[in-house]
């Protein structure tokens, strides 16, 4: 990537230079100054400060290594602009070469360009157009600049928007773009049209992100200007395009054009622009379609820009904007080329798509009686209401339309999967599913394929028989089950039973739905500590026996009892293992020592598994007494699975199904079956080799999860290791069980315990099904062929799990094998038979109708990019298993681009190759993406652990869309933002570095850690407010939580992070981190939009680089 | 000849010898001809009351090969202070602490009187006598009451600084932790898994890499100790403790289904106690005691499976080779009893059940280590508990009974030669130019280890005479024997008992009617008994009564005096009149006839002949009969069916039961109730008299005889029926008049048609 940009950018740049440096100064003095970014947007007016800094970033960046790039922004403007030159220069030479520009990084911006080697030239012509256009097309710009992206930083955005969509595509590229502007115009027309290219593809992006909203957001002011522009634009800036094709001037009319319309469009186009781009392409295209005309005239140069604002859909009236804006530049054309770059805030924004849905969708409950319907983002909050459909928290698909067939399906390249959260928690205004007893018979269930009773059934000959939904087969109801229709054909207690009018109800199971047609017995919970030297020294030990104590309280109840039927049962462990026999009439416990732990065995029958009241005084010596006994061992080796077998084997002699709490600190190398041994090697990482780092040390784990399958043994893992312990093989067990791993590294008890004990206590009153097995039934037509998650399949059918909380996610794939009709469309049934935690046998079911499609721009306009990443993420998890990392991230990469391209073929109206356009629906998903090639598993940064890599793999595997939003594209929000008096959170902000002021305190969580950033230079009251101290030197970054205070701030603060810690199911951890402190390196690597140490690319880059994908795909 | 029963009793107060033959054939051939072997029953520890030990080590002969002890038959130098050794003809320099050495000034090793004499030697590291507990706990309730009551008596009775441990098993061995505060602790192990020794210590934790020393700390005894302490603990510490933790114990939790044993882990337990030992005390005296209530139903060392269906091996299945496991349970102890024995540690079993606990598996537990087999049918019974108690009863100066890790060095004039010993030992295979290269019992040694042993602990050593036909010894020779024991006390002291006999040489072939008289008798008996019993573990049980047959049938040839072919010439000398009587009724005993005995029970009894001394073997081998009437004074009586008369009670002694048998009309009487009144005050102390016999018989035997008390007709008189030579039987009734007792139901021969064949096959000039 960063090599092809490098080249191209290089071309271009070095025409404009000299423009650029004019630019850039300004630029990036504003930049440069710490934090002021903003204020360097306000003052440039727009373009110029929205130019630099992208750009000269880029550029600077890009030539040196990576740390290069934020100085280049803020700091030596100057500096880096020569540097972007030369390496411009460099770039021309290169971009001769195209792809042999790999060495530089920064360039990777430029690489789409270099991929439109051809068509730069034309491109730049655009961009000069844009330029010259610049002081009408700025404003403009600006406006969609606003409109689109960022909200907050509206100035600035706007500015760099215009520019950005020039030269934006190419961050260095940007940078040349500008010298285009001061300098460049003569000699660099050619440079610039490069970089026009380059900027090209951001207006794509613009437009796309844009163009869904744009109906939604009416407040975008821009819209209305621009939508009446945007359509009149299109066509101007695409002759415009044209006509300039080399000659950057001519562009101006376009240019001007461009931008408008691209701004009404991007900006999003307000309703009225969405009206406008709505007239132009009737549909999604229908925006486009009103380019398309433009595009024509486009396809020879200027086609880049029109296309890429032609083509984003309905909403990509935006990109023309983003065009126009160049066109803008260009009508100044008088003045110099415009450099062209991509601006961040112009490309399209998750921070603008998750506040347009919340806005738009959050107020309304969702009612789920509509087929196919696209629910909102997870990102909203509302309230579903079901009317025969499973609520999104149980099942979100990637696409609520499916194609009819299977070459459809094939030819978008658009994966059908529905992520299903089966035991998904409700909030509390929305009703549990209802618990259906059908009595002794069972459920009624179809004969043949037996599914069950649910509202999709069709009864017919008054109500005698029942048409399978599915399979389309007829059964006889049953008698006890018959009730007569109504003059619609419905059953008159339609709205009596469950089973008939919602998505989403139980069924009580009956004996034959048991193992061994044995009713169970109340499943156990089994809490297996290490004692060996490090747990005890850390104070772990004798902190889990303390908070066991009053936890023990607290275990999951079924609704109204009075105390928990589980029983529990306690083993410590070091390198053999202690039971203990808690026995309500014993007067002290008994500690029975099994050493024998190559044939793993349990002592003890009665008074293993316990009732926690009638034990409790036995209990609570144990607890008492456990780190009493284990305060002076030296014993450091530990084993393993020895302990899962113990509890395996327990709940084997207590015939029932349980869940075993592992708290475990070191690699097991104590001489025991699934002995392992320390195989941690860096230097695998991008090798073949390094899919074993994710596999398994031997399959010993294998087969034990399996027999723990078997048994209805969930695993629970909590990890607190100081080295390499192979979480990988570790969790191998926890993870094909159905359970959960925690990791604490480096367990610290003062930092660390809170975090650990909230986990704790969430892990073990979380609502939980054991012995689960479910099955996912379709209509005719598709068939679920894949699944991911954390569980065990022992055929290709039935997924199982030994136990499946509340927060368990499986993930599963359908293909087609027949056609599909639009008339019934396609229908899911999620049968999910579990072993309710008081021991109850259960069916929960859920159903999802969904529609069909014929036309492929149905099946753009209803998909779910968050879903999407959710299975591309699993996926790729899964892939690193057998594949050389590399590889996945191509693959991943190469079927967005084939998903986006088709879309681009089949869908957006025709236009110059050289545009980006994306779906409505899918505006985010290139910086998803990038979100997904960067993280941690497929692209490790060097202070990333390969334990770490394990734990994360796994963890994604059972995260649910909500999680993975997060986690992939962390929420950054600016506390000193925060209105005090209100309990809304600050509006986030993307999440890149220039985003940050040094005079603000912002706060990053993804799910797993909470970061506080602070600037240097916050105000000190602020800091005392929060912190509790007196300047920014003496904040400790030791902090594990906030101190409490008593002021307004420190409340806002600790009430926010509070309020995340309850959206997520793990407790984050809590890290302070000053700015230029060392501890920034980490909190850098969640700023996803920028490029990362390990070398992932910058959001601008990465969409160039997908740009270029696609185009190549397309010709 | 009374002078040769007092000199044979002489010897045996003195030294704890018996010999076959009191004056010794002189040559190989001769000695041959003798049938009866040349062997000694010796009775290492004999309690001796007037022999104090002396406080110094022995002197020893300094040839290697030899190693004599100094002693009372060794010729003395005094003057050049040189003594030379008897054995090997060494002269050696007396020590320079014999330096004031004289005539006059003897050490007591060279008086004749102490040809036994006790040394204590200060050797070594004392360490404390061990006992662990290895108990079965799939018992039933009552039973594991009692049991837990007895032992936690024995704690009261150990001496205070022994060391104690506690296994219990049943599906899963535990081994208990001691000295835990707040929390007991034991580990546990799979019964059903075979662990070496290696394993076990690891698994205990015993043997941990030496954890690096510590300055100014000398060995790692202490290291050692804090190691093995936690299952082995001092009594005074853990008294209370230990009272607590039996106290609790509960039956084995698992569930027994309908038609099943319980599963019981007894070859895994007894692996681990030995095990444990192996690993922490070494060579050290301890005990294993081993208490169970059926038999090993899984794992190594299993004897019958869990279920019921199939009933345990009897000796039909045995002679069918239809026994399943015994084999491989059999195996499976005799290496854990090699293994114990090696380290010196005994193990007892108390086997108490009704049925068969599988003593014919475990007995070389006990047979090789010297430890007790004690057999009940429940432990709440007192011959349990009392049994249990007296195994911690002390003699007469306030010692334990009990002595440990015993080494026992036979030593021989060169004329001799030794063949081998019978009795609770091992071999210590040392090789030597004494021992013969014929074996009898177990030979091939000149040593023996013997784990555990008593003041009765009696073995028999068989020698052979070696000397040539041709090569006579000059008149007024004599050959040597010395045994030297050493042993730790129960005091923990080790010390050394050194026995020197001598015996006079005779030519058979003129010296004949010497080598008769000296004859004895009773000894002969329990030797031949011995080695029939012996072979009898082995071999067929009719080729052992063929084998005795023969023996018996060429003594007499020899040694009767009659005419050919005229049995009614046949006359014995008094020297020999009770011998063929005594093989009589051998051969009738338990420890050749397996009929009506189950294995166990024939294991248990051969076990109690292999060690027990000479009285008590007799005993076993023609029991004691008396009989009390209003005739005259108690007396013995013949053991024979016309001694059971209609008003006479009995008291028979069988060494395993006491049988008390109240006549006809006695037992009519008592229904009667005539002891109660006052006129028939003498009826009852009739009685009284023999229940305080028995009561006498019953403080001092070990172990504990079963206690039967019953009349004519009654059930149970059929121990005593079983026993009594069947003079009268329902075949000959008739023939023997009025007076005659009880018949006997059998078709056994009686002692006279069995004298009278005797007498015909030895006159007999066939043969």
């Amino acid at each position: 990537m960063s090599v092809n940009q490098q080249a191209h950018t290089g071309p271009p740049y070095g025409q404009p230079q000299p423009g650029y440096q004019g630019y850039q100064q300004p630029a990036y003095g504003g930049p440069s100054l710490p934090g002021v970014p903003q204020s360097q947007y306000g003052a440039y007016n727009g373009p110029m400060p929205g130019y630099q800094q992208p750009v000269p970033p880029q550029g600077s960046l890009r030539a040196p290594p990576t740390s290069g790039a934020p100085p280049p922004a803020s700091g030596a403007s100057h500096p880096s602009g020569h540097l972007a030159y030369s390496q411009f220069e460099h770039g021309d030479v290169q971009n001769g070469i195209p792809a042999s520009a790999a060495p530089m990084q920064r360039p990777p911006a430029s690489q789409p360009f270099l991929p439109g080697s051809a068509p730069t030239p034309v491109s730049q012509i655009s961009t000069f157009q844009q330029y010259g256009p610049p002081p009408a097309s700025v404003q403009q710009l600006r406006n969609h600049m606003a409109g689109m992206t960022i909200g907050s930083t509206a100035a600035s955005a706007p500015p760099p928007a215009g520019l950005g969509y020039v030269s934006g595509s190419f961050s260095a590229t940007g940078s040349g773009l500008h010298t285009p502007y001061s300098a460049s115009q003569g000699a660099p027309p050619a440079t610039v049209s490069e970089g026009l290219p380059l900027t090209q593809p951001p207006f794509p992006g613009h437009t796309v992100s844009t163009q869904r909203l744009p109906t939604q957001v009416p407040g975008f002011t821009p819209p209305p200007p621009s939508t009446g522009v945007g359509p009149s634009s299109y066509p101007p800036t695409t002759a415009a395009p044209r006509p300039p094709a080399m000659p950057g001037p001519p562009l101006p009319g376009q240019t001007v054009a461009g931008p408008p319309s691209s701004q009404p469009n991007h900006v999003s186009s307000p309703p009225p622009s969405t009206m406008a781009g709505l007239h132009p392409g009737p549909p999604m295209s229908g925006l486009h379609g009103p380019p398309p005309p433009t595009h024509p005239p486009q396809p020879g140069y200027p086609m880049q820009q029109n296309g890429s604002f032609g083509q984003m859909r309905g909403p990509q009236p935006n990109y023309g904007g983003a065009y126009p804006g160049a066109p803008n530049y260009g009508s100044p054309p008088g003045p110099p080329p415009p450099p062209k770059r991509l601006d961040p805030d112009s490309i399209p924004s998750p921070i603008q798509v998750i506040e347009d849905d919340r806005n738009n969708r959050g107020s309304e409950p969702f009612v789920t009686g509509v087929r196919g319907q696209v629910p909102p983002l997870v990102t909203t909050n509302f309230l579903v209401k079901d009317q025969g459909n499973a609520s999104p928290r149980y099942i979100r698909c990637t696409s609520y339309n499916i194609p009819c067939t299977s070459d459809m399906a094939k030819q978008s390249q658009v994966p059908l999967a529905a992520v299903i959260k089966p035991l998904a928690t409700l909030p509390p205004e929305e009703t549990l599913p209802y618990l259906v007893d059908h009595g002794e018979s069972g459920p009624v269930r179809c004969n043949r394929c037996k599914a069950y009773m649910c509202p999709f059934m069709q009864f017919i000959e008054g109500g005698r028989r029942f048409q399978c939904c599915f399979c389309s087969c007829v059964t006889e109801v049953p008698p006890h089950y018959f009730q007569h229709l109504d003059h619609t054909g419905k059953r008159v207690d339609f709205y009596d039973r469950p089973e008939l009018s919602l998505g989403s109800y139980e069924f009580l199971a009956t004996v034959d739905y048991c193992k061994n047609n044995k009713f169970p017995s109340p499943p156990a919970f089994i809490f297996m500590i290490d004692v060996s030297y490090n747990a005890v020294k850390s104070g772990l030990v004798r902190l889990i026996c303390e908070e066991l104590k009053s936890l023990l309280d607290y275990l999951p109840r079924e609704g109204n009892m009075e105390e928990s039927a589980i029983r529990v049962g306690f083993v410590t462990y070091n390198k053999v293992l202690h039971f203990y026999n808690v026995k309500s009439s014993l007067a002290q416990p008994q500690m029975m020592v099994v050493s024998d732990v190559a044939d793993m065995f349990v002592p003890l029958l009665d008074g293993f598994l316990v009732n926690v009241n009638e034990s409790r005084t036995v209990i609570a010596s144990l607890l008492d007494q456990i780190p009493e006994m284990f305060a002076d061992t030296r014993e450091t080796e530990t084993v393993f699975a020895p302990v899962i077998q113990a509890g395996l084997e327990a709940l084997k002699a207590a015939e029932c199904a349980g869940k075993l709490f592992i708290f475990h600190t070191s690699l097991p190398i104590a001489e025991a079956p699934g002995k392992l041994k320390n195989r941690d090697d860096r230097k695998l990482i991008n090798t073949d080799k390094e899919k074993t780092l994710f596999q398994p040390q031997t399959s010993f784990y294998n087969n034990l999860a399996k027999d723990c399958v078997a048994q209805g043994c969930c695993v629970d893992l909590f990890l607190f290791p100081n080295q390499y312990l192979d979480v990988a093989t570790l969790g191998v067990v926890p993870y094909q069980t159905g359970g959960s791993i925690y990791k604490y590294a480096y367990f610290q008890l003062e930092t660390d315990q809170y975090r650990f004990l909230n986990d704790l206590r969430r892990d073990v009153q979380k609502e939980v099904g054991f012995d689960a097995v479910m099955r996912v039934r379709t209509s005719t037509g598709i068939r679920a062929t894949d699944f991911f998650g954390a569980f065990y399949m022992s055929n290709t059918t039935d997924v199982e799990m030994a136990g499946l909380d509340c927060d368990k996610t499986i993930t599963v794939e359908f293909k087609h094998d027949d056609k599909l009709s639009e008339d019934s469309g396609a229908l899911l049934q999620c049968a999910l038979l579990y072993t309710s935690c008081a021991g109850q046998r259960r069916l929960r079911i859920h159903n999802l109708s969904l529609n069909c499609c014929t036309q492929l721009a149905d099946l753009y306009r209803n998909c779910e990019t968050d879903t999407l990443i959710n299975y591309l993420a699993k996926y790729a998890y899964r892939g690193v298993l057998s594949s050389p990392v590399k590889t996945v991230r191509d693959s991943l990469i190469n079927q967005c681009a084939q998903i986006l391209a088709c879309y681009r073929k089949n869908c957006a109206s025709p236009s110059s190759a050289g545009q980006l356009i994306l779906p409505e629906c899918m505006k985010l998903l290139p910086v998803y993406l990038n979100c997904v090639l960067k993280s941690d598993v497929l692209q490790p940064g060097p202070e990333v652990t390969t334990d770490d890599r394990a734990y994360i793999r796994q963890l994604v595997t059972s995260m649910d869309v909500a999680e993975t939003n997060v986690f992939f594209y962390p929420r950054l929000l600016p506390l000193t933002k925060a209105d005090v008096d209100s309990d809304s959170l600050p509006a986030a902000i993307r999440n890149s570095e220039e985003r940050l002021s040094k005079g603000d305190i912002y706060l990053l969580e993804n799910g797993l850690n909470v970061f506080v950033w602070v600037g240097v230079s916050v105000q000190q009251s602020l800091i005392q407010n929060l912190f509790g101290v007196s300047s920014f030197s003496q904040i400790s970054n030791a902090l594990s939580t906030l101190p409490v205070l008593e002021n307004p701030f420190s409340k806002k603060v600790r009430s926010i992070v509070d309020m995340l810690q309850g959206q997520r199911s793990r407790y984050m951890k809590l890290i302070i981190v000053k700015q230029e402190d060392k501890l920034e390196m980490l909190f850098k690597h969640f700023l996803v939009e920028d490029k990362s140490l390990s070398g992932g690319a910058s959001y601008v880059d990465f969409l160039c680089h997908m740009h270029k994908e696609i185009r190549q795909l397309l010709s | 000849m009374a002078t040769y029963l007092e000199f044979i009793q002489q010897n045996e107060e003195r030294d704890g010898v018996r010999f076959s033959w009191n004056v010794w054939p002189s040559s190989r051939l001769e000695a041959t001809r003798m049938v009866v072997p040349l062997a000694c029953l010796l009775t290492p520890l004999k309690e001796r009351l007037d022999l104090p030990p002396v406080q110094y080590e022995p002197v020893l002969c300094s040839r290697p090969t030899c190693k004599a002890v100094l002693n009372p038959l060794c010729q003395v130098d005094y003057r050049a202070k040189l003594w030379a050794c008897n054995f090997c003809f060494q002269r050696n320099q007396f020590p320079p602490a014999y330096a004031g050495i004289s005539e006059v000034n003897q050490p007591a090793e060279l008086m004749p009187q102490f040809s036994t004499i006790e040394y204590i030697v200060q050797r070594g590291p004392q360490t404390p006598l061990i006992f662990l507990y290895v108990v079965d706990i799939c018992l039933e309730e009552e039973d594991l009451q009692a049991l837990k009551e007895s032992l936690q008596m024995s704690l009261s009775l150990l001496p205070p600084d022994a060391l104690v441990g506690l296994i219990t098993f049943g599906r899963m061995v535990q081994v208990h932790e001691l000295s835990c505060e707040g929390i007991s602790k034991s580990y546990v192990f799979r019964g059903t898994k075979d662990l070496t020794a290696k394993q076990i210590q690891d698994m205990l934790g015993l043997s941990r890499p030496a954890v690096p020393m510590q300055q100014g700390r000398p060995l790692q005894t202490p290291e050692q100790h804090i190691i093995s302490s936690r299952f082995l603990q001092p009594v005074h510490k853990i008294d209370m403790n230990l009272t607590d933790l039996l106290g609790e114990l509960q039956r084995d939790p698992w569930p027994v289904t309908q038609g099943k044993r319980p599963l019981r882990s007894t070859g895994v337990a007894l692996s681990i106690a030995v095990g444990l030992l192996e690993g922490t005390f070494p060579n050290t005296g301890a005990r294993i005691m081993l208490f169970t209530g059926g038999p090993p139903t899984q794992g190594p060392g299993m004897v019958v499976g869990d279920e019921l269906k199939t009933p345990i091996r009897s000796w039909h299945d045995i002679e069918k080779d239809n026994a399943r496991f015994m084999k491989k349970a059999t195996k499976h102890y005799e290496t854990l009893a090699n293994r114990s024995a090696a380290n010196g540690h005994c193990i007892d079993i108390y086997a108490c059940a009704l049925d068969q606990t599988g003593l014919l598996e475990m007995k070389c537990c006990a047979n090789l280590t010297g430890g007790h087999m004690v057999m009940g049918d429940s432990f709440n019974t007192s011959l349990f508990k009392q049994t249990f108690q007296r195994v911690f009863s002390k003699g007469y100066n306030g010692e334990f009974r009990m002595a440990f890790g015993a080494n026992l060095d036979v030593k021989t004039s060169r004329e001799l030669k030794i063949a081998g010993a019978i009795g609770p030992c091992t071999s210590l295979n040392a090789k030597g130019p004494c021992v013969s290269e014929n074996e009898l019992g177990i030979g091939g040694t000149s040593q023996w280890k013997i784990c555990s042993l008593d003041p009765s602990t009696t073995l028999a050593i068989y020698f052979e005479v070696v000397n040539q036909h041709n090569a006579p010894i000059p008149q007024g020779g004599r050959g040597a024997v010395q045994f030297v024991t050493q042993y730790q006390h129960s005091s923990t002291q080790r010390r050394i008992r050194v026995t020197t006999i001598a015996r006079n040489w005779a030519d058979a072939q003129t010296q004949l009617q010497h080598i008769e008289a000296a004859f004895d008798q009773e000894a002969a008996a329990v030797l031949m008994a011995r080695l029939g019993v012996y072979r009898a573990e082995s071999e067929e049980g009719p080729d052992v009564l063929r084998w005795l047959d023969r023996q018996l049938i060429r003594l007499c040839q020899k040694f009767g005096q009659y005419n050919k072919d005229d049995p009614n010439s046949f006359r014995l000398s008094e020297s020999f009149s009770l011998y063929p009587q005594f093989i009589f009724h051998l051969r009738r005993s338990p420890f050749l006839q397996v009929f009506n005995n189950s294995p166990d029970e024939s294991s248990y009894y051969r076990h109690h002949f292999a060690r027990q001394d000479l009285t008590q073997s007799l005993i076993m081998i023609q029991p004691i009969l008396y009989a009390y009437s209003f005739h005259g004074p108690p007396e013995p009586v013949l053991l024979d069916s016309s001694s059971i008369l209609p008003d006479r009670i009995l008291l028979m002694d069988t060494f395993f039961q006491i049988v008390i048998y109240l006549g006809e009309t006695i037992a009519q009487w008592q229904k009667a109730g005539y002891q109660d009144m006052p006129e028939y005050e003498n009826f009852k102390h009739l009685l009284q008299a023999p229940l305080d016999d028995a009561q006498e018989i019953l403080q001092t035997r070990f172990p504990m005889p079963r206690y039967i008390h019953t009349e004519h007709g009654g059930s149970q008189a059929r121990f005593l029926l079983s026993k009594v030579n069947p003079s009268q039987t329902h075949n000959n009734l008739y023939a023997w008049g009025q007076e005659s007792g009880a018949p006997v139901l059998t078709d056994d021969v009686s002692l006279q048609v069995f004298m009278d064949h005797l007498k015909k096959l030895a006159v007999s000039s066939a043969s």
